[in-house]
């Protein structure tokens, strides 16, 4: 499993997490002896650079905010240029547990991308109300797709394998819930192998999920849109080695 | 129709294409960017100079009111060049991101090397 970390870059997208990041760096670097970690600063106001460096991390800096699909973009280039072969992202508001990293590592030998799942099995994490509704449809049309079950496809916990990384690193989608819906159907399309592992999740540390109808429903209406779009895209805009 | 009419008709025309014309001349504006204006305004001039060709074109599209089918032309011609900038904007977005997400690499390594060299030093 060493080896295997060596090979492994975990990416660490983080917006104003000051409080969090140095934390979680550390409790990373704890649990998973060897592994490099980078900590992509979407261009945050507070002090989320400084703390996530001083704990040791690599720390890639944007200019402005991007999201969390451009900040990923940073993270598979740089994990393409350093030829680091696996990507593992991992939330860094402490929501994710570092000690699942290596039961989706496991999975990647066998895998191109490893889903961390909450709601299989593991933790005490539940979601109610319209926002639950989403998640079953995603999940439901998204298993067709990639020919395996997934319940959780908007979990941000995920692993990549070489091929996925070499695919991300050109057409990671940028727009908002691309990062998580769009992702997997660009690689179902390419034909890479999708996986769910369960993972336990802590709740967050800061805020809790919305459950204005409302917002629900303008979720719901930019999911429904990112998977039709995702799945009406050209294949040129998922093809490794096309333009950037 | 007065004569004055036709002649603002006419002014009003020739008055866009200056506009365009220069813009283009000072390179505060690109060619791919003036071509819908441009059209316009030539269009706008035929109609002012030749009031007929107006009236013929209506009759040929089956548009009983000249007038209308200026209102047809000129909005449909905002709304293309409304769509164009949209889209010029994201793609200039996407680039504007891809540049960022350079950035910040080429900072990260320049940054590593820079404590590489510090350590070899001491």
């Amino acid at each position: 499993m060493s080896s295997a970390f060596e090979k492994t870059l975990i990416v660490m997208p983080a917006f104003n997490e000051a409080e969090s990041v140095a934390q979680v760096v550390r409790e990373v670097a704890a649990k998973l002896p060897g592994i490099s970690v980078l900590v992509v600063d979407d261009g945050s106001s507070d002090e989320t650079t400084s703390e996530a460096r001083s704990a040791g991390a690599l720390v890639a800096t944007l200019p402005f905010n991007l999201g969390v699909g451009g900040a990923m973009r940073v993270g598979f280039r740089y994990a393409i240029e350093n030829s680091f072969d696996n990507v593992v992202q991992i939330d860094s508001d402490g929501q994710h547990d570092p000690s699942s990293v290596p039961d989706l590592l496991v999975e990647l030998a066998t895998a191109d991308l490893v889903l961390g799942a909450r709601f299989a099995g593991e933790g005490d994490y539940t979601v109610r109300g319209p926002r639950h509704w989403a998640m079953v449809v995603l999940a439901t049309i998204l298993s067709r797709s990639s020919r395996t079950k997934l319940t959780d496809t908007t979990s941000g916990y995920r692993a990549s394998g070489p091929r996925a990384v070499a695919l991300f690193a050109e057409h990671y989608p940028a727009e908002y819930l691309g990062d998580t819906i769009e992702a997997l159907v660009i690689a179902s399309r390419s034909g890479l192998v999708i996986r769910q592992v369960p993972v336990s999740m802590r709740p967050r540390a800061g805020g809790v999920p919305s459950h204005d109808p409302f917002r629900a429903a303008a979720y719901l209406g930019r999911a429904g849109l990112a998977l039709v779009f995702a799945f009406i895209r050209p294949p040129s805009t998922y093809r490794v080695g096309g333009s950037v | 129709m007065s004569i004055t009419s036709y002649i603002f008709g006419i002014v009003s025309a020739a008055l866009i294409l200056v506009v365009v014309v220069e813009l283009l001349r000072r390179r505060h504006l690109r060619e791919r960017h003036a071509i819908w204006w441009m059209i316009a305004g030539v269009l706008a001039l035929i109609a002012g100079v030749f009031p007929a060709t107006l009236v013929w074109v209506s009759q040929l599209v089956g548009v009983e009111v000249p007038t209308n089918l200026v209102f047809f032309v000129s909005i449909a011609i905002l709304f293309l060049v409304g769509l164009q900038h949209s889209s010029e904007l994201t793609q200039l977005e996407s680039k504007t991101r891809t540049l960022a997400e350079r950035v910040a690499i080429i900072e990260l390594n320049a940054r590593e090397r820079e404590s590489r060299a510090e350590r070899d030093e001491d």
